[in-house]
């Protein structure tokens, strides 16, 4: 199973899926790399994996719980969380308006 | 003598029965990094303060000596980049375990590595601050991603350094900066704090000049943290305890040299020639071939973990780097280099619906079925040694236009990193018309990096290829 080909199409509804703001210019050559790498992964299709289940962490733990306690040394203050934010008002995160008025 | 030459070992030593002054110390280095800093680019910020943190910590372990760090550890007070324009000037609010452990043990940050932008690379030169030149040889790149910190040790601006390797960013750049590279087993050192990249393989760890020096920095980094619920409670062992154990009865396994892309390499010929010194040393030394399925006393071939890992790669990478939204922190998406929104969008798209099954599940099949492989080698193997990279390091602009650039450089340490293994990068060869090196890579199974280090250690002691450290 293999064959996936992008199109400037693929790459503009990725990009918005992935909320990266691109030049028209750049969705040509993101289309032609994306085809270059798939050339590389559609090497998976020729191993056989039939018997094999698919793994997502190598550590071997299982349930790692820890107690449910808040850790104040691990908490910001207002003046910390806020520090590093272009736009702060009040003590407040300021982000864009999304829906309308 | 410059004291910025010496090695880990040395400088405590000496610190210790003081023969050498913390002031004349930092004085040398700091003198390498004005000279040298703004040709190799390896330092985006130093820390005005460290010699005066120093002095306040010189009875601790590692006594005050002068690290380099990879700009992903989070170092509050210093500015923290990942080498990406969207988070230029961000400084952190909270500290990665790793630092804050090697500080707790008397290590000083003197200042903060660059490296391939988000480590998305294998050169440093997809940093969007300018590349990182190779100061054994400077018209050539470091490797990467922790090129900076791998140069800062060969250039002898720091005395130990601190990367991290998702595949291959320690090991790889370590090899083309003829220096020390120790990745540690996923999950024997803390990943909190450390700008995310692949969750499921990032891995922080050491490099030096020796290994010795790796050793001793691990001995400080290691161990469970509550803070990273993916850390071991394996036990944290004296990694230079055991150093000089020897490789006798050792079982040794030779891989990869019969992959087409090494085939009559001059790296291939000196890892031989390392299998015939482990032989001569007492160990049991074989050649495993390549195979294309899980078969007895095989190694499956790189180019399948090639592929699976650059589609999980780009998934968690998309993953991850979907917090950077420019609101409470760092700047827009728009702020973005072009490999970081290639692998951004690529990991979107494997993790899409309808592709997801089919892309993302089949690599992680074929990384299960790799484990199983190691599995299997370890039962007869103590140590497989393979080539670190499949050459010397390549020239600047070497990435210009080759969207798998890195993947390539580092395909000899995929299988490792895919499976959470320990390993590795040694000097194993020197060439005097270029001054560059060719690497080993050591590799152990899991928390095995006692191991490792001994064999490495063997080899060190028996070649010539470390002996570019000024002999105090």
């Amino acid at each position: 199973m293999k064959g996936k080909v992008f199109t400037t199409d693929d790459v503009k509804k990725i990009a918005q899926l992935a909320q990266i703001p691109l030049k028209s210019d750049e969705e040509q050559n993101l289309a032609r790399g994306f085809n270059t790498t798939m050339t590389v992964v559609d090497k998976l299709f020729s191993i056989d994996v039939s018997h094999v289940e698919p793994i997502s962490q190598v550590t071997g733990l299982e349930n790692v719980y820890r107690e449910d306690e808040i850790d104040k040394s691990r908490m910001f203050t207002q003046n910390q969380a806020l520090q590093n934010a272009p736009r702060a008002h009040k003590g407040f995160f300021v982000v864009d308006q999304i829906l309308d008025k | 003598m410059k004291l910025n030459t010496l090695t880990l070992k040395q400088v405590i030593e000496m610190l210790r029965k003081k023969e050498i002054s913390l002031s004349d110390l930092y004085k040398d280095i700091h003198e390498a990094i004005a000279v040298d800093n703004a040709k190799l680019n390896i330092y985006l910020a130093l820390d005005p303060e460290a010699l005066k943190k120093a002095q306040i910590v010189r009875e601790s372990p590692l006594a005050g000596v002068p690290f380099g760090v990879k700009d992903n550890f989070l170092t509050p007070g210093l500015s923290t980049t990942a080498s990406s324009n969207v988070l230029k000037n961000f400084i952190p609010p909270y500290e990665s375990t790793v630092t804050k452990k090697l500080k707790k043990a008397g290590g000083i940050v003197v200042g903060k590595t660059n490296m391939d932008a988000w480590a998305h690379g294998s050169s440093t030169e997809t940093s969007d601050f300018g590349p990182t030149k190779n100061p054994r040889n400077p018209a050539h790149l470091p490797g990467g991603s922790s090129g900076g910190s791998a140069a800062a040790v060969a250039g002898d601006m720091c005395i130990a350094a601190l990367g991290t390797e998702t595949a291959g960013s320690i090991r790889q750049p370590a090899a083309w900066c003829g220096v020390v590279g120790l990745k540690p087993t996923y999950g024997r050192v803390s990943r909190y704090g450390i700008i995310a990249m692949g969750s499921s393989l990032d891995s922080p760890g050491p490099i030096g000049k020796t290994v010795y020096d790796t050793a001793l920095v691990l001995n400080y980094i290691a161990g469970r943290d509550s803070s990273d619920a993916t850390t071991s409670q394996y036990p944290v062992l004296d990694y230079t305890k055991n150093l000089q154990k020897g490789v006798k009865g050792m079982r040794i396994g030779i891989c990869y040299i019969d992959h087409e892309k090494l085939k009559g390499s001059q790296v291939a010929q000196a890892i031989l020639d390392a299998g015939k010194l482990y032989e001569k040393h007492g160990a049991i030394v074989d050649t495993i071939k390549l195979s294309d399925q899980l078969k007895p006393n095989t190694i499956l071939s790189p180019d399948y973990a090639l592929s699976a890992y650059t589609v999980f790669q780009r998934s968690e990478v998309s993953s991850n780097l979907a917090r950077y939204d420019g609101i409470r922190y760092g700047h827009g998406r728009s702020s973005f280099g072009d490999e970081a929104k290639r692998r951004i969008m690529l990991g979107t798209f494997t993790l899409s619906k309808g592709y997801a099954d089919r892309y993302y599940i089949q690599a992680q099949k074929v990384r299960n079925l790799f484990i199983q492989n190691f599995h299997q080698l370890y039962k007869t193997y103590d140590i497989l040694i393979s080539p670190t990279s499949p050459g010397y390091a390549m020239k600047l602009g070497a990435t210009a236009g080759n969207p798998m650039f890195g993947e390539i450089e580092d395909m000899l340490m995929e299988p490792s990193s895919n499976s959470g293994l320990s390993g590795i990068n040694i000097p194993c060869h020197h060439d005097p018309v270029s001054n560059l090196y060719l690497g080993m890579d050591i590799v152990g199974d899991q928390w095995q990096e006692e191991k490792i280090l001994q064999a490495a250690y063997v080899y060190e002691q028996e070649t010539k290829w470390n002996q570019w450290i000024k002999k105090a």
